[in-house]
């Protein structure tokens, strides 16, 4: 009987719980919210924001422990091969962790202000940063997309989240349909992946085209259409161009500290899945891939700092900023393609995933005075809206012209560094042509930050302009805005820890 | 007597492939919300064929336990997207994509 029983038992794979802890933590976190917020009176002030931010931070601690571990026992996948416990993807753990706090400290007041207070967008956040954290380490082309799901269904909700805004629903349902769309093309692109391969492993993946390096006719087609597929869905979800139009509606609609968390956590995930589909997966196509990232990436350099000169609104121009930020990170994405055997060790990969962090605090400050100069409603966010801020909140204009030089890369800011990185590593491959056109476009989208100062310091005040409403900046906001600032200048001045400390 | 062809794998991805591009297209011609919601689903249903299709040649079980990852995606996506949807035609009934345009530039 015993014996019987032996053999009925069915052994599922290992599983090292303690890797899995960050991902624990936010699940936890984000169903302590939902189900004790909803049996419970409301909560007081700040508590939720104050919640959500000791969960990110306790997730981050987390993550730093296992990056001591993998640092003494090296890297390993988890869970039966589906996913990988290694720095870059602790890396965008942490990334990612930074983006629900700065996120957290953000909504909190904005809530109260636009009067709808409560614990759900809070736990979509939780709920968001499980999926980016699960997209970035997957070492399976399902689990990657299930990673994504999770991350995009949260933040369709997100965007739609604003019940009083038409805009805010107008913009979560643009986001839906065009994400569902992309979701749809990246998953044939697996399933081509898996017809020519046998299998949705990317280390199975490589080693069997490693192995087969001469396919038939017809395989050959299915893997290069399926490449073809994946890239055009990773870079609907990082809006490059010309796969960008959505970004700027759905930047605009969103409630602002929803645009702050989608333009850092969203990006910082598709990216890393970017990463491990490209350089894990298929190095065996980069000599075919390599020439549609660098088309990607120079439309996309070109066209977000072209586009957003014409742009009036900021939230607006700062998606376009977005998208160009996009372009310098798949110049990286490009440069590490140039030895792709190397994997994830390749030159670019560790610059890419420098950015990500820089980028990420960035622009939680920027989208955070914004959500400031925005007032009740959330409506002005136009140029007009920061007109005077200069002598109203010198502060708060001095705060954010620091994150715009640092957005258009300006030397002695955290952005020069990232830019610096990913140049210097196209530099260092010999892709001088696309290192020149991001240094070009980075002069050209000088110019939409330039408008934004402007608006702040230089123009005249109109008539009407004391009678709008002052602009706020409540305690939790201000934390982050400092920090954003701090950051920003500390990784200016000494960059040295960040650049040996990436992996 | 008629020689009947056998449908083979390839006459399945041929019609998945098909599929998907009836979805494409509806989703790029359409108006409706949710006329476009149903050719998201029927993009996601094509790759289904699709996986099955290349498990059955491959005689894999792994292409065919993903179909249910993906029925399973498309289900949370159709709560998510029809709350949205829902929310909309509360608003403005009759709807169409054109009516929303509220955001430009």
């Amino acid at each position: 009987m015993g014996a019987l029983l032996a053999a009925d038992t069915l052994h599922g794979p290992k599983v090292d719980w303690f890797a899995l802890t960050p991902l624990i933590i936010l699940l936890g976190g984000a169903m302590v919210l939902l189900l004790v917020a909803a049996l419970t009176p409301a909560w007081p002030k700040r508590a939720y924001a104050l919640f959500t931010v000791a969960v990110g931070t306790a997730a981050a601690v987390m993550s730093f422990i296992l990056w001591d571990r993998i640092n003494h026992q090296g890297a390993k996948t988890l869970v039966g091969d589906a996913m990988w416990l290694d720095k870059a993807g602790i890396w965008i753990a942490i990334t990612v962790c930074v983006g629900v706090v700065m996120a957290a400290l953000l909504t909190d007041d904005y809530l109260r202000r636009e009067g709808i207070d409560g614990p759900e967008l809070y736990s979509l956040y939780l709920l968001a940063a499980l999926g980016a954290i699960v997209m970035a380490s997957a070492n399976d082309l399902i689990v990657l997309f299930l990673g994504l799901e999770i991350l995009s269904l949260a933040l369709y909700v997100m965007a739609a989240s604003h019940r009083k805004r038409a805009d805010s629903q107008e913009s979560g349902l643009k986001y839906f349909i065009l994400g569902g769309f992309s979701s749809a093309f990246l998953l044939y692109g697996i399933a081509l992946i898996y017809g020519s391969s046998g299998s949705t492993n990317l280390g199975r993946i490589e080693t069997y085209f490693r192995l087969n390096p001469i396919l038939d006719h017809s395989k050959e087609t299915l893997a290069l259409a399926g490449v073809a597929l994946l890239i055009v869905g990773l870079a609907f979800k990082v809006a490059a161009v010309p796969f960008h139009f959505w970004s700027p509606d759905v930047y605009q609609g969103a409630p602002t500290p929803v645009t702050a968390f989608m333009a850092s956590v969203g990006k910082a995930a598709a990216f890393a899945a970017m990463l491990r589909v490209l350089l894990q997966g298929l190095p065996h196509w980069a000599q075919d891939y390599r020439p549609a990232i660098w088309t990607i990436a120079v439309l996309t350099l070109v066209g977000g700092s072209v586009m957003a000169v014409v742009q009036t609104n900021v939230k607006r121009m700062l998606a376009f900023s977005s998208i160009s930020h996009a372009g310098y990170l798949l110049v990286g994405v490009e440069a590490a393609a140039h030895d792709a055997n190397k994997g994830l060790a390749s030159t670019g990969v560790s610059s890419v995933l420098m950015y990500l962090l820089v980028y990420t605090v960035l622009v939680g400050g920027t989208f955070g005075v914004v959500t400031a100069v925005s007032r009740t409603g959330d409506g002005a966010t136009d140029l007009a809206g920061f007109r005077g801020l200069g002598r109203s909140k010198p502060a708060l204009a001095l705060g954010m012209t620091v994150l715009l030089l640092a957005q258009a890369g300006v030397p002695l800011t955290s952005g020069f560094v990232a830019k610096f990185g990913v140049i210097g590593d196209a530099v260092r491959v010999h892709s001088y042509a696309i290192a020149i056109i991001a240094m070009v476009s980075a002069v050209i989208a000088a110019f939409l930050y330039l408008r934004i100062m402007i608006s702040m310091w230089i123009a005249e005040p109109e008539a009407g302009d004391d009678a709008r409403e002052a602009v706020r900046v409540p305690a939790l906001l201000c934390v982050a805005i400092t920090l954003s600032v701090g950051f920003t200048l500390a990784i200016g001045f000494f960059p040295d820890w960040l650049i040996h400390a990436a992996p | 007597m008629i020689a009947v062809a056998q449908p083979t794998t390839t006459w399945y991805l041929l019609l998945s492939a098909l599929l998907f591009a009836i979805g494409v297209v509806g989703v790029l011609v359409r108006r409706n919300p949710l006329v476009l919601f149903m050719c998201i689903e029927l993009m996601l249903n094509a790759v289904n064929l699709s996986f099955v299709a290349f498990a059955k040649r491959m005689g894999d079980i792994g292409g065919e336990s993903t179909v249910f990852f993906v029925m399973v995606v498309a289900a949370a996506e159709v709560v998510v997207g029809l709350g949205i949807v829902v929310s909309i035609l509360r608003r403005t009934p009759n709807a169409t994509t054109d009516d929303l345009s509220e955001l430009k530039g």
